[in-house]
């Protein structure tokens, strides 16, 4: 170590490089044939962008799982920003759900309730305080370019728009990385460049992103960060030196 | 807290019929619980008027100095059993046989002598008006050497502590088995508003409620319907109570009903069965949303 020991706290977290590591990680399902991963290792460091590619059934999803303690690694070592996802106690994954944001290709928006309604009831669920709610909400509402339609009920807005108030109430509680699994997989192409801008622009503002997909197209034209999954093993990472692959 | 309230009352709106039917159910199941225990309240209460009528008899010897006697009273009446001493004079003793048994009346008009001794008769404080306790003050009696026998029902007394066990047991099994039901029911409602639910609980996982966040409206759901069941079969046992009391089938001794001490805790124990029941079903269910 290169500080003294009286130090080692505050400067472990100064100079904690990277927000997610997976060191040797391998996923075996209970009810899976093969393993769904095996031998991931890699890093996402702070204020980065990267996609997650890969042929359906690859393991995309299942890394991200780990990522927010879905599910446990079978062996290695996952870590989401300072939790150790294979020792998690269930009363840590709250606080570690807090300080990330999750979407997904379906929104999973409560379709009883208002753009508005869903974005304040991931603040109320977390015993947010009452009164700072509105002006939350609000505020996401118009980082998403939906200020709008704050009282739409899902139903009565299009994909891309529902997609964003997801976005929304993953980044209602301000989380340090925002993970996203195949976000544009049921829009249109003009609605995915949307989106995607959309998370540049949060990337831009210091939220880690973490992005899912298939469109190879996207991906591509980015010149971001880009990790390929093939039947459970990373076989490519852009970043070539920070790459899990021999 | 005010969230706890409107996600457990929007969810019991919501499976409207379902919660109709469960608290229905319940009231109907703590209804026959509260039965019993009315049928118990008033046979305790049957059961208490007849042990006042517990009596010891001690039957004095003729001829016993009457000095010797008085002090023995005062002895006996020191017995940490014993409420009241009473000495039965041989006239008095054939008075009151003439008067309790009419049929004989005229039977005792023709004896020329009298065939009714003396005796002390004596009463016990409630909660010595067992067999137990009337048989071992008894026994203390016979060790008096003016006794010539004790009588007591002893028989009698016996039934009385047997019908105590039995309407103990009784009330107990059928209370359990009628709770049990309800716990049951409530931890089946819970389950499917549980399961209707999934989507938001597994968005309320996703976003970081606590386990114990995600479980309170469904708690306050089964507390509520546990309470508003208690108060249907509350008010059911009242009506039950009214009819038989307007019946005149009160035979005469005056039925009881609960007294307030009863009645919250009727109250309580709905509400308790229907806490418990949620808690049960939503700690099993929620780990499979
Ligand atoms: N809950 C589960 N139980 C058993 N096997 C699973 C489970 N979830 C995923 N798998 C398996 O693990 C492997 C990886 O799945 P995963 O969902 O991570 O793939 P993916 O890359 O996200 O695919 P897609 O692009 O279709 O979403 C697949 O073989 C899948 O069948
Ligand atoms: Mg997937």
């Amino acid at each position: 170590m290169r500080h003294p020991a009286e130090v080692v706290a505050p400067s472990r977290i100064r100079h904690l490089p990277d927000v997610i590591r997976f060191t040797n990680v391998a996923k075996r399902y209970a009810s899976g044939t093969g393993p769904a991963l095996e031998g991931i290792t890699f890093h996402i460091a702070r204020n980065e962008f990267a996609f997650l590619t890969g042929h359906s059934g690859a393991g995309k999803s299942t890394i991200l799982k780990l990522m927010y303690a879905e599910e446990r690694p079978s062996s290695g070592d996952v870590r989401t920003l300072g939790f150790r996802i294979p020792s998690i106690r269930p009363d840590e994954i709250p606080r570690l759900r807090r300080r990330l944001g999750v979407v997904f290709q379906d929104f999973r928006l409560l379709t009883d309730r208002t753009a508005a309604e869903n974005i304040a009831f991931a603040l109320e669920v977390t015993g947010a305080r009452e009164d700072v709610i509105p002006q939350r909400v609000a505020r996401v509402l118009e980082q998403v370019g939906l200020a709008g339609k704050a009282d739409a009920f899902p139903r009565e807005l299009s994909g891309g728009e529902q997609q964003r108030v997801a976005i929304a109430r993953a980044l209602v509680n301000d989380p340090a990385v925002l993970l996203a699994d195949e976000p544009t997989g049921n829009l249109d192409e003009r609605a995915t460049r949307g989106v995607y801008q959309l998370l540049r622009d949060i990337n831009d503002a210091g939220t880690v992103v973490l992005m899912a997909t298939h469109n190879l197209e996207l991906v591509r034209a980015s010149g971001k960060r880009i990790l390929e999954l093939r039947d459970g093993t990373l076989v490519f990472d852009s970043a070539a030196d920070q790459g899990g692959e021999p | 807290m005010k969230l706890v309230w409107r996600e457990a009352l929007l969810s019991f709106s919501r499976t409207r019929t379902l919660s109709v039917l469960s608290v229905t159910t319940i009231a109907f199941a703590l209804f026959v619980t509260g039965l019993f225990g009315l049928v118990a309240l008033n046979l305790r209460g049957a059961i208490n008027r007849i042990e006042e009528r517990v009596e010891i008899v001690a039957f004095v010897l003729r001829g016993t100095p009457s000095q010797g006697l008085a002090v023995a009273m005062e002895d006996i009446a020191a017995f940490p059993e014993v409420l009241s001493v009473r000495y039965v004079t041989e006239e008095d003793a054939l008075a009151q046989a003439k008067q309790d048994l009419v049929e004989f009346r005229d039977a005792y008009e023709d004896l020329q002598i009298n065939p009714l001794p003396p005796s002390i008769e004596l009463r016990l404080r409630p909660g010595f008006r067992d067999a137990a306790h009337v048989g071992e003050v008894a026994e203390r009696l016979r060790g008096f050497p003016f006794v010539e026998d004790v009588r007591y029902g002893r028989d009698w007394v016996e039934r009385l502590d047997a019908l105590r066990t039995l309407a103990g047991l009784v009330g107990g099994a059928i209370g359990l088995a009628f709770a049990l039901v309800s716990v049951v029911i409530i931890g089946v409602t819970i389950r499917i508003t549980v399961l209707q639910r999934a989507r938001e609980i597994s968005i309320m996982r996703l976003v970081g409620a606590t386990d114990w966040f995600i479980r309170g409206p469904f708690l306050l759901e089964g507390a509520l319907k546990g309470l508003l069941g208690g108060v249907l079969a509350y008010l059911l046992c009242l009506a039950v109570y009214a009819g038989f009391k307007a019946q005149g089938l009160g035979l005469g001794i005056g039925l009881e009903f609960f007294r307030p001490i009863h009645s919250l805790a009727f109250l309580a124990f709905g509400t308790l069965l229907g806490l418990a029941g949620s808690l049960v079903s939503v700690g099993r269910h929620l780990r499979k949303v």
